[in-house]
């Protein structure tokens, strides 16, 4: 059994309770006069500036998972993982194309989730429910896997007492951190993380600058750790300093499929509605690849553990706390404490935004539209309310009860899942051509197909849902099932369209205009369109 | 729940004032800039090797990190492309049609 580390612990601990203070005070931050209104709660009132929405999409978007599996998969298989710089790079051009659009027309008409933009756009219940439904679906796996991340590094401060203490003691501090977490966001909405994510991003990328600076020369420069490294891939076979030319396309439909998955994700949307204009928007896909930056840097700490070897020699070493394991055998005690709160802190973010969001769809797109259509708008904020946090509680149930690998494995299905509502939410942006019928039907096989071929995969660790890449039917190369999925959704939605339209089947009412789609803060049109409150 | 015609997006609104094309320079080259940065990533064969090194890193490392830095100029880029075109709408009377 290990030591607990108590400097470290020490700094973590203080962290922890200096971002938890700030949580409560944040229902203070900018308070509106009309409180009891989700826009309030869920989205922060609608009056994030650009500074504000950096932090909030940074902290939102970068998550302690991400933090510990990109490295992790870089350390198990070397270029193979690094797929999540490209991911990165592609995904700010391409969504800068959709979500200034996405942004004006939720503004105009108080959408707050995308499927309300779909229930507005076609007119469809269907259509908007299982978007709603896939968003939820999607998101849930994600909340559970930011414990994972808390559970990394409280192994490794050597809390949590380890494989033969008893289930309560070894999971209280993982209780406790959900437990706070749970009744700040309850209490505060979207201001907490949104104020908590200037600790968490300015202590992420302290950490990161002092890593890549730091590590290096301990190790004795970066030659010699790439050096060590292949003569490692040499021995163990796992992995390899470039991509295999049989994984290629993998590596390039990877990152694609994943930078379209990326804003259909509900916590993302959160995050850019909550921005205050359209502009707003836009600056912050310019400035968002600081993150990708720091994302990639750490990418690299993945290689510096293989050449501090760690986890050398150990059978079934979990890749997932190399990084970890990393800080703490580089690092002087109580900077590992920092380095632990960021990623801690890192979890708690994303776990508020993505328990808010999906609290966000429930409560518009299932309760009001399905359950209780009189519901006001103090109604839907009380029920999102008590959904967010019967989200997390699932969410710990879920990491508790399931196997971990139960959670990684339905966080990838999650990615191949979101990005079926692609053509209906991205498509819905440009055309109103698409029908909601054949839109459902492309939904419901891109569903289909997508986990059907997952749950072929299997891998060493898992006998399902082992892997996200399987041959691309007509092309013969291996690559991203999502992305394939996706393509087969495209063509069903399409050619149904046209079979639709051709026997004039009924189609739904849009209640959006073309001008809505370019509406900007401060236009006219913009003041005279219903408030929020109004919407529906 | 407001029940108006289904409308399609290709009827645009009477313009009030002077005509601006749905296609301008502006916006070309903005498609462009967001074009080649995502271009440059999926050719993953064009980078997929380790020479040559810089610092120890292999090609491969720090040709993608180079990228990100450059990603941000091409979409800047964009972004003053965009903010032109949209004041030019905005005083043509179009309030901008995209």
């Amino acid at each position: 059994m290990k030591d607990v580390n108590v400097p470290a612990l020490v700094v973590f601990v203080l962290f922890f309770a200096l971002v938890t203070v700030m949580g409560f005070l944040a229902s203070r931050w900018r308070r509106a006069d009309n409180a009891a209104h989700l826009d309030e709660w869920g989205l922060g009132g609608r009056s994030f500036g650009t500074w504000v929405t950096w932090f909030l999409l940074g902290g939102d978007l970068y998550t302690a998972y991400t933090f510990v599996a990109v490295p992790a998969a870089v350390y198990a298989t070397g270029a193979a993982g690094f797929f999540a710089v490209p991911y990165t790079i592609i995904a700010y051009p391409l969504v800068f194309l959709f979500l200034p659009r996405l942004w004006s027309v939720s503004r105009v008409h108080g959408y707050i989730t995308p499927a309300d933009f779909v229930r507005g756009r076609y007119g469809s219940r269907p259509l908007s429910l299982v978007v709603a439904l896939t968003g939820i679906l999607a998101t849930m796996p994600y909340i559970a896997l930011q414990l994972v991340g808390i559970q990394a590094v409280l192994d490794v401060l050597g809390v949590g007492g380890g494989e033969n203490a008893n289930w309560f003691v070894k999971d209280l501090p993982l209780f406790i951190a959900f437990g706070v977490l749970a009744a700040y966001t309850y209490s505060s909405g979207l201001r907490a993380p949104a104020l908590i994510a200037f600790v968490k991003d300015a202590l992420v990328y302290i950490v990161i600058i002092v890593a890549v600076i730091y590590i290096p020369i301990r190790l004795g420069g970066y030659g010699h750790i790439f050096d060590s490294v292949a003569q490692h891939f040499k021995e163990v076979k796992t992995g390899s300093l470039t991509v295999p030319d049989n994984k290629q396309w993998t590596y390039a439909t990877l990152g694609l499929g994943s930078a379209m998955a990326l804003f259909m994700y509900p916590h993302s949307v959160t995050g850019v509605l909550a921005s205050k204009s359209r502009n707003t928007v836009r600056r912050n896909m310019a400035i968002m690849p600081a993150y990708s930056l720091m994302l990639g840097l750490l990418a690299l700490l993945g290689f510096m553990a293989i050449a501090a070897g760690v986890g050398k020699g150990v059978k079934g070493f979990n890749a997932q706390l190399s990084v970890p394991q990393l800080f703490a055998n580089m690092f002087p005690d109580w900077f590992t404490g920092v380095a632990f709160a960021a990623i801690g802190i890192g979890a708690l973010v994303p776990a508020a935004i993505m328990s808010i969001a999906a609290a966000n769809l429930f409560t518009r797109n299932v309760y009001k539209e399905w359950l209780k259509p009189a519901a006001t708008p103090a109604d839907e904020t009380r029920i999102a309310k008590l959904v967010s946090l019967l989200v997390k509680v699932g969410a710990l149930v879920f990491v508790l009860g399931m196997d971990k690998q139960a959670a990684i494995n339905l966080q990838l299905l999650g990615g191949l899942w979101i990005l079926q509502t692609f053509v209906a939410i991205v498509g819905g942006l440009f055309t109103r051509w698409f029908h909601h019928w054949a839109l459902f039907a492309g939904w419901a096989a891109g569903m289909v197909y997508g986990t059907w071929k997952a749950y072929g995969i299997a891998s060493p660790a898992t006998k399902h849902f082992g892997g996200n890449a399987a041959e691309i039917p007509g092309i013969g190369e291996i690559g991203y099932i999502g992305l394939t999925a996706f393509v087969l959704n495209l063509v069903v939605s399409v050619v149904l369209t046209l079979v639709l339209r051709a026997v004039k089947a009924p189609d739904g009412p849009d209640e959006t205009k073309p001008s809505d789609y370019s509406a900007e803060a401060g236009d006219e049109e913009l003041k005279n369109a219903p408030e929020p409150v109004a919407a529906h | 729940m407001p029940s108006d015609p289904p409308t399609v997006d290709d009827v645009a609104p009477e313009p009030a004032g002077r005509h601006i094309p749905a296609v301008t320079p502006e916006r070309v080259l903005a498609g462009l800039a967001l074009l080649v940065p995502i271009v440059a990533m999926l050719w993953v064969s064009s980078y997929n090797k380790s020479e040559p090194a810089v610092a120890g890193t292999p090609f491969f490392y720090w040709y993608q990190l180079l990228w990100v830095p450059v990603s941000a100029v091409f979409t800047v880029t964009a972004y003053l492309l965009i903010n032109r075109d949209e004041k030019a709408r905005k005083a043509a009377g179009q309030g901008g049609a995209r």
